[in-house]
């Protein structure tokens, strides 16, 4: 997909998710469009994988580790083909195959059950150390939240992939650098960020997460790494929604009917 | 004849790892203790020591068992299900992974390591998580068998053994059946049944013939699966005897003594209950064998146990 079809269908994406969490009257929206560029780049342009078949073998894995972050994910999943895309109107909502939190049983195309934050890069070590012992060609990628890295089961999963070299495995950061109760930085500071990793053995690059040229071009040079990589994205969270952009109390805020049309006229 | 429910499951783990090349084995850096060592000397290839991580354990199980692979986790039981209890909960039992956790030190048995190695709770938490299916063998060889049931089963399983040798009572030869309770000893006479899991089954068996010499004929059954639970079984021995007593190696709450209650309640039967287990303290160092006499897990608890209903 082209660049201007990419920003054309992250458009989408950013309305899918407003309108979806409006529905519900219940969500995340700041923390999913944060990752909306990160997403789209990964479904659209990066993946191998099938909506006619989604439990493929050999597709790409990927694991929304912020599951919370999920409406972004549906959006994508959508807008791909796994599912009609009048079913995001059903988030949230009883009987509903898209559950608050991502539910690899219920979604078509989610691989993973996620939600409970600090646990997606060990299952993407998993998956990624199972590719290997079954000798399959497929990519696993993992999306973290930055206040996540908290998480001390997060390093514990870092230690293991880079001992077991996984150059199958691309960790994406999507340092937005507000969590529930404020700024990472007051809650609990992360940086240095990318001196952390580099310490636990792995390739870092940092890039602006809301610029296609850039995040592809990190996909790429994640392909030629010998080993786990992890793309620290600087991203905005609530990006392209003036109101809820770089503002804490749109992490898991449902917009309103006149929020959600200002939110809609923005993104245009 | 005595025999090691670890050195059991390290054997068995081996002879599996030929026949199914889908089994893998995550260590948490004690598989010389839990004996899956020699299934990592055989198959390099498909054993990953991630180190003292046990919530990474788990989880990348969860991960390997989506590619088909069927991981077994080996670590201790208080690390398996209470510092990885909620990876256990949200990462494999939710999504109903086919992951294996195979737990080492359960109970007081544990003896010397003291109460933060003694695995007292690890049943009540595997029990009450949906989806996981608990087992607790009794003896050596019958380790060996629900360890070859469980990795033929779709679907999570948390299996417990004891650290320290116990006696053998299984035959090689004896069929095992999850979710099948086993009838030890049994007449028309039995006035009071004696349920007992993993290593209690030789003290509730050494009591049941204490208890013959004393004119007291008591019905000996083993619950190896606490769940799914054999209702049908105790739900029999409740129509049958004229109580029940159960016999555990772990806390009174949550375990045999909590599963059988809960059934006895709801029959509506009126069957007078004792449990045997840990009185909900934590206990201490000690030779194993003693310290179960101390914190009440003693052949005479049982025989005390059984007289209170007769």
């Amino acid at each position: 997909m082209l660049k201007t079809e990419l920003e054309q269908m992250a458009k989408l994406i950013r309305r899918d998710i407003l309108e979806m969490v409006h529905e519900a009257g219940t969500g995340h929206p700041g923390g999913s469009l944060s990752a909306v560029e990160l997403v789209t780049a990964l479904y659209f342009a990066e993946m191998n994988v099938d909506p006619k078949n989604p439990t493929w073998a050999d597709r790409d894995r990927f694991i929304l580790s912020k599951g919370h972050a999920c409406p972004v994910s549906y959006a994508a999943l959508a807008r791909k083909g796994f599912f009609p895309l009048e079913e995001l109107k059903t988030l949230r909502k009883l009987n509903s195959i898209l559950q608050g939190h991502p539910d690899m049983k219920k979604t078509p195309g989610v691989d993973m059950t996620s939600g409970s934050l600090g646990q997606g890069l060990s299952v993407g070590f998993g998956m990624a150390l199972g590719a290997k012992v079954t000798g399959k060609a497929f990519r696993v990628y993992v999306l973290l939240g930055d206040g996540e890295l908290q998480e001390g089961s997060i390093w514990e999963s870092a230690m293991a992939a880079a001992k077991y070299k996984l150059n199958n495995l691309v960790a994406i950061v999507d340092c937005n650098g507000l969590q529930v109760d404020g700024r990472c930085s007051d809650v609990m500071e992360l940086e240095p960020l990318a001196d952390k990793w580099r310490a636990f053995n792995w390739a870092v690059r940092q890039i602006d997460g809301h610029d296609f040229d850039q995040i592809l071009a990190a996909l790429a040079w994640a392909r030629k790494q010998g080993g786990p990589v992890v793309i620290l994205a600087q991203t905005v969270k609530g990006k392209g929604v003036s109101f809820m952009e770089d503002a804490v109390q749109w992490h898991g805020l449902a917009p309103n009917k006149e929020e959600l049309e200002k939110a809609l006229a923005e993104i245009g | 004849m005595m025999g090691n429910q670890r050195a059991a499951f390290g054997e068995v783990l081996i002879e599996i790892g030929h026949e199914n090349p889908d089994v893998v084995v995550i260590n948490t850096d004690i598989a010389t203790s839990t004996c899956a060592n020699g299934f990592a000397a055989v198959f390099p290839e498909r054993s990953f020591n991630v180190g003292v991580a046990e919530q990474n354990a788990v989880t990348a199980a969860a991960g390997l068992s989506t590619v088909g692979l069927i991981p077994i986790v080996s670590t201790y039981a208080v690390f398996a299900t209470m510092r990885a209890c909620e990876q256990v909960r949200t990462s494999v039992c939710y999504p109903n992974l086919n992951v294996k956790i195979v737990a080492s030190h359960g109970g007081l048995q544990v003896g010397a390591d003291g109460p933060t190695h003694q695995g007292i709770e690890d049943m009540s938490l595997m029990r009450s998580l949906p989806n996981m299916t608990v087992i607790h063998p009794s003896d050596d060889v019958s380790v060996k068998k629900a360890v070859r049931s469980m990795v033929a089963m779709k679907g999570p399983v948390y299996l417990r053994v004891c650290r320290n040798d116990l006696p053998t009572l299984w035959d090689e030869k004896d069929e095992f059946v999850l979710g099948k309770g086993r009838v030890w000893r049994e007449s028309p006479d039995d006035q009071v049944t004696i349920i007992a899991v993993g290593f209690m089954l030789s003290r509730a068996l050494q009591a049941a013939r204490e208890l013959e010499r004393d004119g007291i004929p008591a019905r000996v059954v083993e619950i190896h699966t606490l769940k799914p639970l054999d209702e049908e079984l105790i739900l029999a021995c409740a129509r049958d005897t004229k109580g029940i007593v159960t016999a555990e190696d772990h806390n009174i709450i949550g375990g045999l003594g909590s599963a059988v209650a809960e059934v006895l309640a709801e029959a509506g039967l009126g069957t007078r209950l004792v449990r045997v287990g840990i009185r909900d303290v934590f206990a201490e160092s000690g030779p194993f064998e003693e310290l179960m006499d101390k914190y009440g897990l003693g052949v005479a608890d049982i025989i005390a146990a059984v007289k209170k209903l007769v």
